[in-house]
């Protein structure tokens, strides 16, 4: 079989096993849409202004959700799910065998991208029954666009921390670690106009912050132009590649003991 | 003392430097193996052959440098200096063909909880240009009725044959298998050796190691006994076990009877019991018997045995350990 198609083959059983742990998948499911719910209540659905206008709260938490729906299923469920391979002896396992490693990593990335998508389908439908939000249409190119480059980005970042994981007992504790904080100071979660400068200076270094702009521009339905940001986009990806090379340097297919 | 036959260590130099026949091929060959971590060095020049077809024990202490040896010929870990040769590959290079070929059980590994045994099974047959047909493979190590169940509910024993089951799906030529039966009860054991025998007959090759010596002597054709990084004893468990009659004798005397003539000079006499390692178990026992018939009296608790390997092992394993540093 072609490495492809051992890929896709992969994402088929990393699905099947998904669905078959309910828990797990009713959460995934549901979370950005309790964050969108709670925080849409918290700060009142009022109107906010924005480039060009103002809108409403949920056009607001619609997009950074749908930012962080890419967020929180590639970057924390591929370095959960990866550490866990890990520790359990899978990835070794898997090594021993004739699937290639990068049909073995392809296959959960891509699982994790399109659980990514249909959080996005969810959390925008959502938005668009219940608070009337504006989905984007002449800019749909530049959302997709800014959706799937922070999908590969955000995954090959999971994989790069998975790799620094000491255990599948310290996975929880690390990955949300080095996540949690960076989302409530990047404009996800609660709107930075009065955050003091140097906070967003600090927030700029980081992935996340540019993930949301990316994907709120091209959800700002006053937006002129296309929606495209290649300069935050372009942040993005310099951090998925060098997660990327990180990875490849020190990754390890053995539980660490 | 007894000591094992001095034939074993010299098993080790002659089946190195008399080449095999041509007619038995090699499925590994292994030479000058060396493996050092910092200033610990684990694995400290070491040669083998095993040939196709064979079921080859690997047996060590903890620390003996085993697992080393074995995971760098499954191509996991580098080797420091040496060649490897594994179906005519080097396993260092992790190449897609040789994997094609070998199948690795390894010792902990978990599979998917959410999946079933049948489709665990399904999704490794991907992985193989020649695999068995999944029924096949279940059937082959007893897992059949359990096709439909979810791995997280299998008992111990049931996940080490899934394991067993994925290591044999791809219908290897090699089988490496790390210590399959631990955790096992006796009848799974059993099945699981006759599994083994089972594969031995299609004429594939095993690389087992194992904790269990009874294991390696009812399944092994050959024995390897590491320690410190070293090969110390290489033969067939009968070989190793001394093929010339060596027999402990066993039996009870309180003292308080009178001295038995004769008792050679290496008995041990501990606690009220005689042991006496001897290559001439009816020289040394016909006095004895002789004695306690005339004196109309039994020798209580009398045994005549073979060493067993375990004996040997522990014996070579004792004194390899005292001689080196």
């Amino acid at each position: 079989m072609s490495g492809l198609r051992l890929a896709l083959r992969q994402v088929g059983y990393e699905n099947r096993s998904m669905r078959r742990n309910p828990a797990s998948a009713f959460f995934t499911a549901i979370f950005p849409l309790i964050f969108l719910v709670v925080f849409t209540a918290v700060f009142g659905n009022r109107e906010i202004p924005v480039e060009g206008g103002t809108t409403s709260m949920a056009t607001y938490y619609v997009a950074s959700i749908a930012a962080y729906s890419v967020i929180n299923a590639c970057y924390t469920n591929v370095a959960m799910n990866v550490a866990f391979a890990q520790d359990l002896g899978q990835l070794k396992r898997l090594r021993g065998t004739p699937l290639p490693a990068w049909a073995l990593l392809g296959g959960k990335v891509l699982h994790a991208v399109l659980i990514g998508l249909v959080l996005v389908v969810i959390v925008a439908a959502f938005g668009w029954v219940f608070y009337g939000v504006d989905l984007p249409t002449r800019t749909l190119p530049a959302a997709l666009l800014a959706l799937a480059v922070g999908s590969a980005a955000f995954a090959a970042m999971g994989i790069a921390v998975a790799t620094i994981v000491p255990n599948s007992d310290a996975a929880p504790a690390v990955v949300n670690g080095i996540m949690l904080p960076l989302t409530f100071i990047s404009d996800l979660f609660i709107p930075m106009q009065s955050a003091p400068e140097w906070l967003t200076t600090f927030a700029s270094l980081f992935p996340l912050r540019h993930m949301a702009i990316a994907v709120r521009t091209a959800f700002n339905p006053f937006e002129s132009g296309l929606g495209y940001e290649p300069m935050h986009l372009a942040i993005v990806a310099a951090w998925g590649l060098a997660a990327a090379l990180f990875a490849s340097r020190y990754f390890r297919w053995e539980p660490r003991r | 003392m007894w000591s094992p036959p001095c034939n074993v260590g010299s098993t080790v130099t002659t089946s190195i430097a008399a080449p095999e026949p041509p007619t038995r091929e090699l499925a590994i060959r292994v030479r000058g193996l060396r493996r050092s971590y910092g200033d610990f060095e684990a694995v400290r020049g070491l040669d083998l052959d095993i040939h196709r077809g064979e079921v080859f024990a690997l047996l060590g202490p903890n620390g003996a440098g085993k697992t080393t040896t074995v995971e760098i010929i499954e191509g996991y870990r580098p080797r420091s200096a040496g060649e490897v040769t594994v179906l005519g590959f080097d396993p260092a290079l992790g190449e897609r063909a040789l994997r094609e070929r070998v199948g690795i059980v390894l010792q902990e590994t978990v599979a998917d909880q959410y999946l079933t045994v049948l489709e665990m099974v399904q999704m490794f047959t991907g992985y193989f240009p020649h695999p068995l047909e999944p029924q096949e493979a279940l059937a082959l190590v007893g897992l059949s009725e359990q096709a439909g169940t979810r791995v997280r509910r299998l008992s111990g024993g049931q996940r080490r044959r899934l394991d067993v089951a994925l290591g044999i799906i791809g219908d290897p030529e090699l089988l490496f298998l790390d210590e399959p039966t631990t955790g096992f009860d006796p009848n799974a054991r059993r099945e699981a050796w006759d599994m083994v025998r089972g594969l031995r007959s299609l004429g594939k090759t095993v690389l087992l190691t194992t904790h269990y010596l009874d294991e390696a002597q009812q399944l092994a054709d050959r024995v390897g006994i590491m320690a410190r990084g070293r090969l110390i004893a290489l033969g067939t468990p009968d070989e190793l076990m001394g093929t010339g009659g060596a027999a402990i004798i066993e039996f009870e005397f309180g003292g308080s009877e009178g001295t038995p003539p004769e008792l050679p000079a290496n008995a041990i006499v501990e606690q009220g019991r005689v042991v006496i390692h001897t290559t001439e178990p009816t020289r040394v026992l016909a006095p004895l018997v002789a004695w306690a018939a005339a004196a109309g009296r039994e020798l209580p608790g009398l045994r005549v045995v073979r060493p067993s390997l375990e004996d040997v092992y522990l014996e070579l394993v004792a004194r390899a350990e005292e001689m080196t540093p």
